[in-house]
Parts: C-alpha cells; structure tokens; sequence
C-alpha cells in the first residue's frame, strides 16, 4: 500500500459569532498517499480553504478546531505547539494560495522571499542559497531566472507571480503541497499551464498534492481522487474515475450536470452552478442541507442503480458498489431514494 | 529613485515660493510696518518719511521681489524690535528649538511605534487598553497643565530635574516629554491601525505559511509595511512642534524659535515673523521632502516605477 502522508479525521471548525456559531466544517476526514492528487470539490464557501489552514494550524483566531487525528507521515502532530507546528509549515508541508497578486511581500524581492525559507529550515545563506533559488525558478519554468531575483512582486506578472509562489514552496521539498484554487485568479492560459506545471512537480518530486477547486474542469485534469465537499461535509468520495463515471449523490450529480458541453454553450449563460444558494452554516440544520436547490433535471445518470453498502461505525456513510474507496454520505433517506439507489444491509 | 528625488525636490522648492508669497501678502494688509516702527508719539510726516526709507510705498510685487532676492542670498532685514539680523537671529534661536522638536518626535516614535504594535499584536487586552487610555489622556491633557505637574513632581518634590533654562540636557528632559506626549498618540494609532490592517493581509499569511517565526513576521514582513504612513505622519508631527512648540518653550523658558515668534508677533516685528515663516515653511518641506524620500526608499512600488 502506498505511503500515506497526511491523515486528517473528524475535523470540524466552528467560528463563534455574536450570539451564534458557524459550522463551516463538520465532521470531515481526508487522507493523501505520496504522489497523489487529491481535490477538494465544492461551491465557495463550503470551507475549503479554512480545512487547508486547519491543516496548516493557522486558523483565524477565533475558529475553533476539533479533530481525532491529524498525522503526518503517521506521526501525530495535533498536539505540537505552534514552535513546533512553524518548524513543519514551509517545510514539510508547503501552501499555495489563490492570490497570487498580494500573497507575495511588497516590500521584498523575489531572491529575499525565496532565501529567507531557505534560511529558515534548511540553515543555508547566500550564494548557496542564491544558486538553489535559481534553480527552483528554472524548475517552474522562470527563464533567465537570475534577473527576476532582484525583482519586487508588483514587477511580475500574476502567472509569474505565482510560480515564484510555487518555486518558494517547493525549495524545502515539503511532503505534502496544499493548493488552494492556485489558478482561480488566473487567465485561462496561464491556469493550463500552471496546472500542467503543479502536475510535472508533484510527479517529479512524488510529493502529496491536496488541490483546491471549485472548477471539475481542473479536477477532470489533474485529481487521483476526489472528495466533494458541501456545506462543510464532504459528501462523495472516490477515485477521478468513480465520480465522473459514477457519481452516487445527488450534489454530485448535479455537479456534473452543470459542466459545459463546448459549443453547446448559450451566450452569457452562468456557467457550473446549481440553482439556489450554500445554505447558510449558522446553528444546527433544522431541515435538509440541500433544501431549495432540488430543481436540476434528472441526468443520464440518475438511471443507474448502484448497490450502498453502509461502513461500519457510521450512521450516515456508505460504500458503492462494494469499492473501498468510493464512499457516499446522506444524512436521511431522501437522498438515498433520489438517488435510485439500493441498500445492501447484509455486509453491516 | 534619482528622477523621484528631483521631481520632489523642484515641487517643494514651488510649495516654499508658494507659501513664503502667501505669508507676504497676508502680512501686507494685516499691518503698516511704518506706523509700527515710528511709535505712538509719532507725526503723520514721520510716518511717511520712514514709509519711503524703508520703501515701504512702493507695490507689494517690488516689495516682495526685493525681499525674496535678499532673502536668497540669506539676509532676511532687520529686526525692528532687536535691531539685529534677522537671519542671526533666527539662527541663534535654532539650535534649542531643533534639540527640543528631536528629542520630542524621537521620544514620541519610542513611546509609540512599540506600544502601537503591541497593541496591534493582540487587540482589546490589556496592553491595547492601556495604550488607548495613554493616547486618550495625550489629547485630553493641556500641554501647560502636564507640564506644571511634571515640574511639580520632578523639580518641587524630588529635586531630580531643573524648572527653567536651556543650559544642560537635563534641561531638555521635561520640554521633551510634554511635546513628544503631545504627539505620541497620532503616531500610536496609526501604528496600530496599520499593523492590525498588515497582519490580516496575504503575505502575512504566507509568511505564516512559510514557518516563519513570529517575530520575524512581525518585524520584517509586518511592521517594513505598516511604518510607511508612521513615517509621513512622524515628519509633519515634527514639523508641528518645530512650529508650535511655543507653549513648551514659555513654560520652560527655553529661548528658542517658537518663543521668538511669539515675542516678535506680539511686537508687530514684520521681517523676523517674515523670516521665520519663511524658516518653519523651509523646515517643514523639507521634512515632507525627506519623509517622501524614505517612504520610496521603503516601498519599492514608488522607488521603481
Ligand atoms: N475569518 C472568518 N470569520 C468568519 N467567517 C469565516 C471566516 N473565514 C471563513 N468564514 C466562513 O466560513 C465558511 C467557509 O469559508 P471558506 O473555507 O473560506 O470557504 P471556501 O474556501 O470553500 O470558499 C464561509 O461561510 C465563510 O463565510
Ligand atoms: S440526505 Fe436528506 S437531509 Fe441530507 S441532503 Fe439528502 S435529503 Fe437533505
Ligand atoms: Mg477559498
């Protein structure tokens, strides 16, 4: 079996507010093997990227996080202090943000960014560390690299912006690569691009790789394994393969629906959303998360019957068709009848 | 950097014509110099004989080119109350008034800039309160009210510092922390406001990311950003007390130039007022100048562009 790198179960963030909590993450377990791209699908504001600061140990303040386990490596670092959590953060576990046009110090240029990492984890200064910097820059295809070192973040372009991000995050060599919608805030040229680069990378380094989206277009390209995440759960599961082929939750389905056909598109259509709105996270749910936004036509695959057999322990989780990693959660029988699916009780 | 420095420099050098043409005119139809300089007992036929020795009947064009032709070459009249020069003067009087504005706005930065970061680093704890509440008490307590209480307690009770005079720095001590309290507050609340506004910003975060410590977060990535409006704000706040450090300079008799304003004001003494508008004008661009200057050299935004 593959090495795992990262193991994160039950992790729920609560934000207290004025007289209330949000409930932005509830409940929700992922893993990543070496090599392995995994992304996180959903709307915005389902909590993506508070999950990927959670992993990171830099929530907001005010959030609150509870989790059973969070390992890297199999080593449990839940319990490291924040001297402890830095020495991991830039170092074994490396983040790109979405904006890379203000995710990068003003006042500092690209060779003073980039070293003080180097310094930081690695002890190394100088021209040494002047040399790795170059290298890296060369690495993501920044070419000449030297006279970019000299530069301050408003002299690049955004693309090149954010392969001086990911050249940063990679100096260390992290183990783990958390990216979080790195090509929302790109021209679609330059997304191809940066993807095929992150892709390259992560090969070439056999690092882990979570990816943050909300587009199934770039999950299409890049993802091993995928895990829709709604409303602060995540509610399917599987590899690439199992969701696009044979997405069993409703959310999914819908999800998929909502791709574009190329050429079959109206002008000025919204493109990939489901009707209605994310339900808001205040308080408990009194009522189905997904109230209001049932009005998607049935697609093709709303035909297929497929076997759920429920996962031990859970109330709420089930297996398709039998495969261990393909897992689909409902939290009451409506769903399970929409989606024309039968239970198998024998395995529980 | 180079074509910044000189496209800033020539737009002071317009600001100061600007400013010194204004206070002339001004000045013009305030007062008549000639009824001033001949005295109470003097006759009609005395008034206009000074009129026309001093020139003074001529138009306030001819009258101000003249004076800014002298002026350019450092001579800046007479005094009509101390018949002297009015440049020595003023040049006399300088050095005490420079001291006190340096020691106050570097007394001001030290109290404020570190409490104002502290503030920042954790919002509404005690710390923030206690630098609110200093802030507060800086802009509620009259100058000359916390100046007779730092004299009563340090000079009257524990003998530690002198009352009046400009011999010694211990001279200085008081003056200084009365001007630079004054001024602390602004400074503090910037800084506060600019840090609280840095630290939520994306590249803290990623520094955060990069398992940077926290002080380098803070000193480094945070505070290199939030000081840049400290830096504008600490040149004008200096420039106030080179001005306005009137009060201070009575209380503590500390013969600089701002009690020399005051003097020659009160005297209808003209060409020193002149020139020491001209003076504080000069010093106060000057400061913006160079606070503009630093400010490029902090933010690379402006230095390259
Ligand atoms: N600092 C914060 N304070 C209050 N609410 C927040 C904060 N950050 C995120 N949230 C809320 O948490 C939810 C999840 O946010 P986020 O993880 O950023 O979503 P996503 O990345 O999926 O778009 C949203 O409803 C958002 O409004
Ligand atoms: S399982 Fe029930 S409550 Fe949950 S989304 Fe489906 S219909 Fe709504
Ligand atoms: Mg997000």
């Amino acid at each position: 079996m593959a090495e795992q790198v990262l193991n994160i179960t039950n992790l729920s963030i609560d934000i207290p507010l004025s007289g209330d909590v949000l409930h932005a993450v509830d409940g929700i377990s992922v893993s990543v093997n070496k090599g392995e791209t995994l992304c996180i699908v959903g709307e915005s504001g389902c909590g993506k990227s508070l999950t990927s600061l959670a992993i990171m140990d830099l929530l907001p303040q005010k959030a609150i996080r509870t989790v059973d386990k969070l390992e890297l490596n199999g080593k449990s670092i839940l319990n490291y202090s924040d001297r402890e959590m830095s020495d991991v953060r830039g170092n074994k576990i490396g983040m790109i943000f979405q904006e890379p046009m203000t995710s990068l110090n003003p006042s500092f240029t690209v060779e003073n960014q980039m070293i003080e990492t180097l310094t930081r984890h690695r002890n190394i200064t100088g021209n040494s560390a002047k040399k790795l910097a170059v290298e890296m820059l060369e690495k993501v295809g920044i070419t000449p690299a030297k006279p970019r070192l000299k530069q301050y973040p408003h002299q690049l372009s955004g693309g090149l912006r954010q392969r001086v991000m990911i050249a940063m995050t990679l100096l260390c060599q992290p183990e783990l690569i958390i990216a979080d919608e790195p090509t929302t805030a790109l021209d679609v040229t330059i997304q191809a691009q940066i993807l095929e680069l992150l892709k390259r990378l992560q090969s070439d380094f056999n690092t882990g790789l979570i990816l943050i989206t909300h587009d199934l277009g770039v999950v299409a390209k890049i993802a091993d394994r995928v895990a829709v995440m709604y409303a602060g759960q995540i509610v399917e599961e599987g590899s690439v393969y199992e969701i696009f082929d044979d997405p069993s939750h409703p959310y999914t389905k819908g999800l998929l629906s909502c791709i574009p056909v190329p050429g079959k598109i109206k002008k000025g259509e919204r493109l990939g959303s489901i009707p209605g709105m994310v339900p808001s996270l205040i308080g408990k749910f009194s009522e189905c998360r997904f109230a209001g936004r049932w009005t998607v036509e049935p697609s093709k695959h709303d035909e297929k019957i497929t076997t759920l057999i429920p996962i031990k322990g859970s109330k709420y989780e089930f297996s398709v068709d039998g495969t261990t990693n393909h897992i689909v959660r409902f939290c009451c029988k409506h769903c399970l009848e929409r989606s024309k699916s039968k239970i198998n009780k024998g395995v529980n | 950097m180079f074509f910044y420095a000189f496209k800033r420099s020539l737009l002071a050098i317009l600001v100061a014509l600007t400013v010194s043409m204004i206070s002339f005119s001004l000045l013009y139809i305030s007062s008549d110099p000639a009824i001033a300089m001949a005295g109470e007992t003097a006759s009609d036929a005395d008034i206009e004989a000074i009129r026309e020795l001093y020139g003074f009947d001529r138009s306030i064009v001819v009258q101000y080119l003249d004076w800014l032709k002298k002026a350019a070459s450092g001579d800046l009249g007479k005094s009509y109350y101390f018949r002297t020069d009015v440049s020595h003067l003023i040049a006399e009087r300088l050095p005490t008034t420079m001291t006190l504005g340096l020691c106050a706005i570097i007394f001001a930065i030290g109290l404020a800039v570190p409490l104002g970061v502290a503030a920042a680093i954790r919002p509404n704890s005690i710390i923030d309160r206690v630098a609110l509440f200093l802030s507060v008490m800086g802009q509620a307590l009259p100058s000359f009210w916390f100046a007779l209480i730092l004299i009563v307690l340090f000079s009257v009770n524990l003998r530690w510092l002198p009352v009046s005079g400009s011999d010694t720095w211990l001279h200085f001590v008081m003056p200084t922390i009365v001007l630079g309290y004054y001024a602390a507050p602004a400074i503090m609340r910037l800084t506060r406001t600019g840090m609280l506004e840095v630290l939520s910003t994306d590249y803290i975060r990623t520094a955060r990311a990069k398992g940077l410590r926290p002080p380098v977060v803070l000193f480094k990535h945070a505070l290199r950003n939030a000081i840049i409006p400290v830096v504008s704000l600490a040149a004008v706040q200096f420039g106030f007390m080179l001005g306005g450090s009137i009060v201070v300079e009575t209380i503590f008799a500390l013969h600089g130039a701002g009690f020399l304003a005051w003097e020659s004001i009160t005297r209808n003494d003209l060409p020193t007022v002149q020139g020491l508008i001209l003076a504080f004008s000069l010093f106060y661009i000057i400061l913006t100048l160079i606070a503009d200057l630093i400010n490029a050299w902090l933010d690379p935004r402006i230095r390259i562009s």
